[in-house]
């Protein structure tokens, strides 16, 4: 074999000389090495690591200044809220609070808390920890801290000085009991308090961290390093630190947790962009569960022997109809009639993830106010065109505005459902011109804040067991995303029922507004639940799915 | 020869001026912004306002080029709005990643590149160049995102014999030195991880060498066959010159000139961000970050300095190629 040319040969003797220098500084060891020196490999036999492929980075890992998943799965398991979920259900339990109660006003809350719990720092959890947490929310100073508190101003409306504020106070009334006053009643109470961004946080590290501090830099957000370094809750997890250059976020077990303390040692959240790529990861073993497999995947790997968990529906997705451009949509009728002509049922078979199922209401049928004998509209091309002659709208032309660029668990193929929904439209005679726009450049702000379509489609994840959390927040006050101003009996109908503080009479109001809904007003179609699911290594056991996408993650164990 | 790298070094700057400016008004002009991006579906537009405010995009477009420009001028890169951190800090944990597999990949391309080029033109119309030329056709041709995906199939799904993804196995607990997990290990005596990282490096570097050696073996294929024809060369060989003596001494050095280019500019090219290669491989390097920034959110800051960091690293690779004909062509130092 001839030997390589002169540029070869001197390439090989850098290459030599490189490596020797390179083995020379390692004997030297030039570096310290971060890893633990005695090593817990051996120490816990039963533990192990469980490894969780992500699909996103988490923003920071203080709860209240986050909105999304990705942020909340680990924050989840370093913290616990007020009242949270029964493992695998939307029905709430206790949590940090072992019992809680309202005055009839539906104003004045009362927790009583558990005893004994401390937090990651070992400060104490206790009522004036408690309190400590909602004033610090209320009191949050700043446009860029206040920006960035989402669900905060979703459910407490405002901050201090603000007209709109709902809270008012809160007093320890012993170290065991924090009483929490509002200034006003709001259907999202209790089913708010189990809110991952409601996660009570030790005062002291709080304190330490400077956790209110909220820098604008340019054109970005800088955050404590509280969020970014040292989140202190009460979780079965406490925090191990974000390798970003390997986007891993190692969690470590909490040996002192109240609850049921973890069966593994170490979790680590490993984020994987691509969805491909998680599932190849799986396949090859180096992770252990996948979140969002792609809807056509789930067969495939459920036939390869991997654990598909399905989460029970929480979802919804629906057909928008905005009424402000095309006046014929104003016409029930015509509304009426685009409920008639989609074949909801073919397509969840065709399209939709396994599990998912044809919705007849804008909530899932595990959240009371449930109507069980709403008017459906049953399938039918006939009655469609008819109700449309009747309206005088035969020959309609409709923009339907639909996503790219984007899955979300309830509506994972957008491009899809789409072309599905739109064929059935032009099967009834009714003309569609499609209109994509990216998700992130443009497809919500034209939907929700300019209203230039007709059709769309869109939905909702739920985050608390509450019907005005779907119901309420569509349809719950004008929108320009429906154009629907002039129905005002319909907000008005729903601004009662979820100021309804008696749970059974509310229970009988969102039953009536849900009938209503589909037989008076319609202003939007719903199309399915669809549930998103899990996939697990077969060694994985213990865990449990939920229908809010909030697993915890100490009741899993990995067996050999 | 210090005239020549001032006034290039000159060029630069203007140059790089020119590109922030159109990269500044290119990337506002693109539809949907950060606001959207960092809201998601919840925000009331109470909220849209208010961090509309609290990021400037309120004010007119020139009072944002002027701080644009003062902080680019004093070096403020700004933080990431996607992730908060200083831009600077985000870019320096993702450069090292890309470096690591641009250098391997290159080691790749050259190593096989220029002995497979000069063997096909030694055996110019004989079996080995003819498959050495279908070879190198069918590399440059197959995308790369799909060989990437081929490979990952065959050698990390159907067989594990390879990771399918990222630079080092997770809960390895590698510590981070330089950045450049090969290294790192070697300094910290952490030698598993050095080896790890190293196993992790082979089949994104080979997928993502496949073009730069394909190109690589048809330019010494081409430059030793022109050189090949050359009167001295037949002298030499007349002159009754050992084979090695001849091919040391007349043919390489003569056919390098070309090679030499194109490596530095494939060079140059693979340390901009092997975008494709970086997503089916989950790096996590400069080309991660690139979609990162786009898709996710319109990350304005991290882009405007990867743009930035890639054009002077282009530039500057330039600069060094044509200070490199010097060194290797004494009728170049003459001029």
């Amino acid at each position: 074999m001839r030997a390589s040319g002169m540029q070869a040969r001197r390439l090989r003797t850098v290459i030599a000389a490189g490596v020797i220098a390179a083995l020379t500084i390692g004997a030297a060891g030039c570096a310290e090495s971060d890893r633990d020196s005695g090593g817990d490999e051996g120490k816990a036999a039963t533990g192990g690591t469980f490894i969780f492929a992500g699909a996103g980075d988490p923003k920071n890992f203080d709860p209240i200044f986050n909105d999304d998943g990705e942020s909340f799965r680990p924050i989840r398991q370093m913290y616990d809220t007020l009242v949270t979920h029964k493992p695998g259900t939307a029905e709430l339990e206790g949590g940090l609070a072992e019992s809680w109660s309202n005055d009839p006003t539906g104003k004045i809350w009362t927790f009583k808390l558990r005893q004994g719990v401390k937090f990651h720092d070992g400060s104490a959890l206790d009522a004036a920890a408690v309190c400590a947490n909602f004033d610090r929310w209320y009191n949050m100073k700043g446009e860029a801290a206040q920006s960035q508190m989402i669900y905060y101003t979703d459910i407490f409306g405002g901050f201090a000085g603000s007209p709109d504020a709902v809270y008012d106070n809160c007093k320890a009334q012993d170290p065991a009991t924090a009483v929490v006053t509002m200034k006003k009643y709001k259907g999202a109470f209790p089913g708010a308090f189990t809110l991952t961004a409601f996660s009570i946080a030790s005062p002291t590290a709080m304190k330490q961290y400077d956790s209110d501090k909220v820098t604008q830099n340019g054109d970005s957000f800088a955050y404590s390093t509280f969020a970014t370094e040292h989140p202190t809750g009460t979780g079965a997890f406490t925090y191990g630190g974000w390798n970003k250059a390997t986007g891993e976020i190692t969690l470590n077990k909490n040996p002192d947790y109240w609850g049921n303390k973890a069966k593994v040692d170490k979790l680590i959240i490993k984020i994987i962009k691509d969805e491909n790529t998680r599932k190849q990861e799986l396949r090859a073993g180096t992770v252990q569960a996948i979140d969002f497999p792609a809807p056509a995947d789930r067969k495939a790997l459920a036939d390869e022997g991997y654990q598909v968990l399905n989460r029970p529906a929480f979802n919804i997705l629906y057909l928008g109809i905005n009424q402000k451009n095309n006046p014929k949509l104003k016409d029930l009728r015509v509304r009426q009639a685009i409920a008639y002509a989609l074949n909801r049922a073919q397509l969840v078979q065709t399209k939709g993830p396994g599990g998912a199922a044809v919705a007849d209401e804008f909530l899932p049928n595990t959240v009371a106010g449930y109507a069980p004998d709403v008017q459906k509209y049953e399938y039918s091309v006939d009655k469609a065109k008819q109700l449309l002659a009747e309206a005088g709208a035969t020959g309609l032309t409709l923009n339907f505005y639909y996503p790219t660029e984007v899955s979300r668990p309830y509506m994972p193929n957008p491009q899809e459902i789409f072309t599905v929904l739109a064929n059935d439209l032009q099967a009834a005679g009714i003309k569609v011109n499609g209109v994509p726009r990216p998700w992130n450049g443009g497809f919500k702000d034209d939907v929700q804040q300019f209203g230039k379509q007709d059709l769309h489609i869109l939905g909702w994840t739920g985050d608390y067991n509450d019907p005005g959390n779907f119901v309420g927040t569509f349809f719950g006050r004008a929108k320009v995303e429906f154009g629907d101003a002039s129905m005002t009996d319909m907000f008005t109908a729903i601004g009662k029922a979820d100021a309804t503080v008696d749970p059974a009479a509310k229970k009988a109001a969102f039953e009536q507004v849900n009938r209503d809904l589909a037989t008076k007003w319609l202003p939007a179609v719903p199309i399915w639940h669809a549930p998103p699911a899990l996939v697990t290594t077969k060694n994985v056991q213990g865990l449990v799915p939920s229908p809010l996408t909030a697993e915890e993650f100490n009741t899993v164990s990995l067996t050999k | 020869m210090v005239r020549v790298i001032l006034r290039r070094l000159i060029q630069l700057v203007v140059t790089l001026i020119a590109l922030m400016t159109l990269v500044f008004f290119w990337l506002r002009s693109l539809p949907g912004g950060p606001v959207d991006a960092l809201l998601g579906e919840r925000a009331t537009p109470q909220t849209r306002e208010l961090l509309t405010r609290a990021l400037g995009y309120d004010q007119p477009i020139w009072v944002q080029y002027g701080r644009f420009l003062k902080n680019v001028v004093t070096g403020n890169f700004g933080n990431s709005i996607r992730t908060g951190e200083p831009v600077m800090e985000v870019i320096s944990r993702s450069f090292p990643a890309t470096i690591e597999l641009a250098v391997a990949a290159i080691i790749i391309a050259i190593g096989l590149g220029i002995p497979l080029g000069y063997l096909a033109a030694r055996h110019r119309g004989r079996l080995l160049d003819n498959a050495t030329i279908i070879v190198t056709l069918i590399g440059i041709s197959i995308p790369i995102f799909f060989l990437g995906y081929l490979l990952k199939d065959w050698l990390t799904q159907d067989i594990h014999f390879f990771p399918p993804s990222g630079r080092i196995s997770t809960g390895l607990g590698n510590t981070d030195v330089t950045g450049f997990f090969v290294l790192d290990g070697l300094l910290t005596r952490e030698l598993d991880a050095s080896a790890d990282a190293l196993w992790h490096l082979v089949l994104p570097a080979f997928t993502l060498a496949t073009i730069p050696l394909a190109i690589i073996i048809r330019i010494t294929r081409a430059s030793v066959l022109d050189v090949l024809d050359e009167d001295y060369v037949r002298t030499a060989d007349a002159k009754g010159l050992r084979d090695a003596t001849i091919r040391k001494r007349h043919v390489l050095r003569n056919a390098l000139l070309p090679v030499v280019t194109t490596i530095g500019l494939q060079t140059g090219a693979l340390l901009a961000g092997a975008v494709l290669t970086e997503k089916v491989y989950n790096w996590g390097g400069l080309g991660t970050l690139i979609t990162d920034s786009i898709s996710g959110s319109r990350d304005y800051p991290v882009l405007q300095a990867l743009i930035l960091l890639a054009a002077v690293v282009f530039i500057v690779v330039n600069l060094l190629v044509d200070l490199s004909y010097a060194v290797i062509d004494p009728r170049v130092r003459v001029q």
